[in-house]
């Protein structure tokens, strides 16, 4: 009991997040989120997988307050996301979205430099930050620093989106289907980068994807949502065991259909 | 076209003047557009309830003709009346519509993610607006500031009807004319203007563009700098025209131009007081609420135009009575009618001078003999007013051979020495019965009401200024019908500027 609870207090200071019986919102009269609890160590990476719908992005955004919870509570760094000044919790929280979002009148430095320059730091700061985060990403800082987003093709704005998100070192970061829109190729060399920079970086991610595969392959637990519930939550080998009938349909959806039986000749 | 370049050649300091002021309209009415318009799209786009409304009324504002629009404003206080003031306020008005809807459209056209990523990496409300929702939206605003330019060039053409000046005031001048060599030397250079700002701004807006960007900043710092230029001039301007002096208005017509310069070169040079002109205001009522307003000090109107336009009396014949009615009324709304110039600019009944002497004619009584021969040639305000042909015609027993013919005022003078009319009814100090040979037949009968062209000035300035009385009292019968004719064939047929014709006059008179 006391190890229990010194554990979860090392947790707390050493910026993990945490959610407390959450519930919000109503879509057609049920819970977006429904008595949602879950914890994720400092420097995890947890997760997220479910069908669309099932309220993935919704924890996203109560982690930097983009939401706040109609009940229960979220711990960012052991303190109530009603408690942190909004605007300190996001510059704190890393976010990474689907569609990326970078900002089409800045070039690449541009937008990687977007928050270092807000948090007002000495220029020289900030353009050595753009070609350490350009180098992390794999972008060559000479040829990539003064393009424009429409010039880099689906994968590069991603990495941009990833660096943009890293530039003040948050030690907490959000995912939401960061590879989603890529093909096959690129996403399986983004997650293997992925994987590269979360070893050397050690942050708290929480990552969250509707494919089970890269669920299990870049998380160290994985939790599974449906209808705004966390049925499911533990590390990725465990989940083969998993009885739940949607956990395994989600499962058998990831491993590849056998080939189609020959027709009678 | 070539009588277009030799007008500009005669009349180029004018040229630029009015240039000028057509340009500082519409350079200071748009920056303040932009100055209103811009925010109230950012409030607008942030409110979505809010943006329906807003662009419905900002439309609404856009149908009204400018030219009403004129006249709605100008009872109202501070940004009513006539003069640069009230042209600025109208032309806001128009600007603010499609500069406030080119702002909501934007920024709500922004992509949502670009919004969320900003948001989610801790922007302030405005840290998002001033780094990523104007700088996306610009493009957008500054092709509604195009718009709004463009617009406001053309509408700034009408603001000559009340007295702000610009490039309209030779399409007025031109229109009262009827010559279209004046009209096209202030609608070419309107039309060009139009042109050249469209271009400038379409140029700045490509600077704008994704593939010009990268000039970007530097090119709003351009703007941005010239716009605060402009505004800083115009205060200026807008300052020094607040310590103003005598004010003197008129009419938009020649004769109210010349004697409008007539009472202010006199104003000038018998008292040394500072004289500001209105001149070229769009019409009686107009003037009169300038008068009332205090927007102007003085102008000269006609008795029988008071009594029935401004004071809705009915017609009457008597000079001295309608003298006195007339006089009684505006000293009820605190304006002083000073002695009269000395002319009756009343109705003429015309007819061609070969005509009057080959046939003996002196009055309409001895036109009546002979008028079962003729076609007469009426404008249609004659045909219609109380004091017009109907009366004219039981009064003489008046019989044409057939209906009198509808026509334009001006036109009926050409029409009548060409021949296809033999009478018409024009102004008495017309000057084109100068040039046309035409002779005016005597109301032996007194049928017309006087029009005795009569200074009204407000009160207040002749109790401050009492000079301004003497001066004005000096004038008193010192213009007849023929000088005034010829002072107005001068301008018409003789292209003179009014000011130039008023100064001989002047210097002449005193």
């Amino acid at each position: 009991m006391l190890r229990n609870f010194l554990q979860v207090s090392i947790v707390h200071v050493m910026n993990g997040v945490e959610f407390r019986h959450v519930s919000f919102g109503h879509n057609r009269g049920t819970r977006i989120l429904d008595d949602f609890t879950l914890s994720v160590a400092a420097g995890d990476v947890l997760t997220l997988v479910g069908a669309s719908g099932a309220g993935k992005t919704t924890v996203l955004k109560l982690v930097n307050r983009l939401l706040l919870p109609d009940a229960g509570e979220i711990l960012v760094a052991g303190r109530d996301t009603r408690e942190w000044d909004p605007i300190r919790l996001r510059r704190s929280v890393g976010y990474v979205i689907q569609e990326v979002g970078l900002f089409p009148q800045l070039t690449v430095a541009g937008n990687i430099a977007v928050v270092p320059r807000l948090e007002r730091w000495p220029e020289e700061r900030t353009v050595a930050r753009v070609q350490e985060l350009l180098e992390l990403i794999g972008l060559t800082p000479a040829e990539y620093a003064v393009r424009w987003p429409d010039e880099l093709s689906g994968g590069q704005r991603q990495r941009v989106g990833v660096a943009r998100a890293l530039a003040i070192d948050p030690p907490i970061l959000l995912m939401d289907e960061p590879f989603g829109a890529l093909d096959p190729v690129t996403r399986r060399q983004l997650q293997l980068e992925f994987r590269r920079i979360q070893t050397a970086l050690r942050k708290t991610v929480i990552l969250v994807t509707h494919d089970m595969a890269e669920a299990m392959a870049l998380g160290d637990r994985v939790g599974v949502m449906e209808a705004g519930r966390l049925i499911w939550c533990g590390p990725p080998q465990a989940i083969l065991d998993c009885e739940d009938p949607f956990v395994r349909r989600l499962v058998e959806a990831s491993t590849p259909l056998p080939p189609a039986e020959a027709g009678p000749a | 076209m070539m009588a277009v370049f030799r007008f500009w050649s005669t009349h180029l300091q004018e040229l630029a003047t009015l240039l000028g002021e057509h340009v500082f309209l519409v350079g200071i009415s748009t920056a303040i557009a932009i100055g209103i318009g811009v925010p109230l799209g950012i409030f607008a786009a942030r409110r979505q309830r809010l943006a329906a409304p807003f662009v419905a009324i900002a439309n609404i504002v856009q149908t009204v003709p400018s030219l009403a629009m004129f006249g709605f404003l100008l009872p109202v206080p501070l940004i009513g009346g006539v003069g640069a003031r009230a042209a600025l306020a109208v032309l806001v008005l128009y600007g603010l519509l499609p500069i406030v809807r080119s702002t909501i459209v934007g920024i709500t056209g922004i992509d949502n993610a670009i919004r969320e990523a900003g948001i989610g990496m801790g922007m302030t409300p405005g840290q998002l607006l001033r780094h990523i929702e104007l700088p996306l939206a610009t493009p957008s605003i500054i092709a509604g500031v195009r718009v709004a330019a463009v617009v406001g060039v053309g509408s700034a053409t009408i603001a000559a009807a009340i007295g702000a000046g610009g490039l309209g005031q030779y399409i007025y001048r031109g229109l009262s004319m009827v010559d279209s060599t004046v009209i096209l030397a202030g609608a070419i250079p309107a039309a060009l203007l139009a042109l050249a700002v469209d271009g400038g701004l379409l140029w700045f807006e490509r600077r704008l563009s994704p593939r010009g960007r990268r000039r970007s900043r530097r090119a709003v710092t351009v703007a941005a700098t010239a716009t605060v230029l402009i505004v800083l001039l115009a205060s200026a301007a807008l300052a020094a025209r607040a310590s103003r002096g005598i004010v003197v208005g008129s009419k938009n017509f020649t004769e109210q131009l010349i004697l409008g310069e007539i009472v202010a070169q006199t104003i000038e040079r018998e008292t040394g007081l500072p004289v500001q002109r209105r001149l070229n205001l769009g019409g009686t009522l107009i003037c009169d609420r300038a008068l009332l307003g205090g927007d102007i000090d003085v102008y000269v109107e006609y008795t029988g135009t008071a009594l029935t336009a401004i004071f809705h009396q009915p017609p009457a014949n008597d000079s001295a009575a309608v003298m006195n009615t007339v006089r009684d009324f505006y000293a009820r709304s605190g304006r002083t009618v000073l002695p009269g110039l000395g002319y009756d600019n009343t109705f003429a009944i015309l007819v061609r001078g070969a005509d009057a002497r080959a046939r003996r004619l002196r009055t309409i009584e001895d036109a009546a003999r002979v008028a079962p021969e003729w076609r007469a040639g009426f404008g249609f305000e004659f045909l219609e007013r109380p004091d017009g042909f109907r009366g004219l015609a039981q009064t003489y027993g008046l019989r044409f051979r057939s209906p009198p013919q509808v026509m334009d005022l001006n036109l009926s003078y050409r029409a009548l020495a060409a021949g296809q009319v033999d009478l018409i009814a024009g102004d008495a100090t017309a000057g084109l019965i100068e040039g046309l040979d035409l002779v005016q037949l005597d109301d032996n009968r007194r049928y017309f009401p006087p029009y005795e062209a009569v200074p009204v000035a407000r009160a207040a300035t002749l109790l401050r200024y009492p000079q301004v009385r003497r001066a004005l009292e000096r004038l008193a019968g010192h213009i007849s019908a023929e000088q005034m004719r010829a002072m107005n064939h001068a301008a018409d047929a003789g292209r003179e500027n009014p000011a130039d014709i008023a100064r001989r006059f002047v210097e002449r008179s005193f």
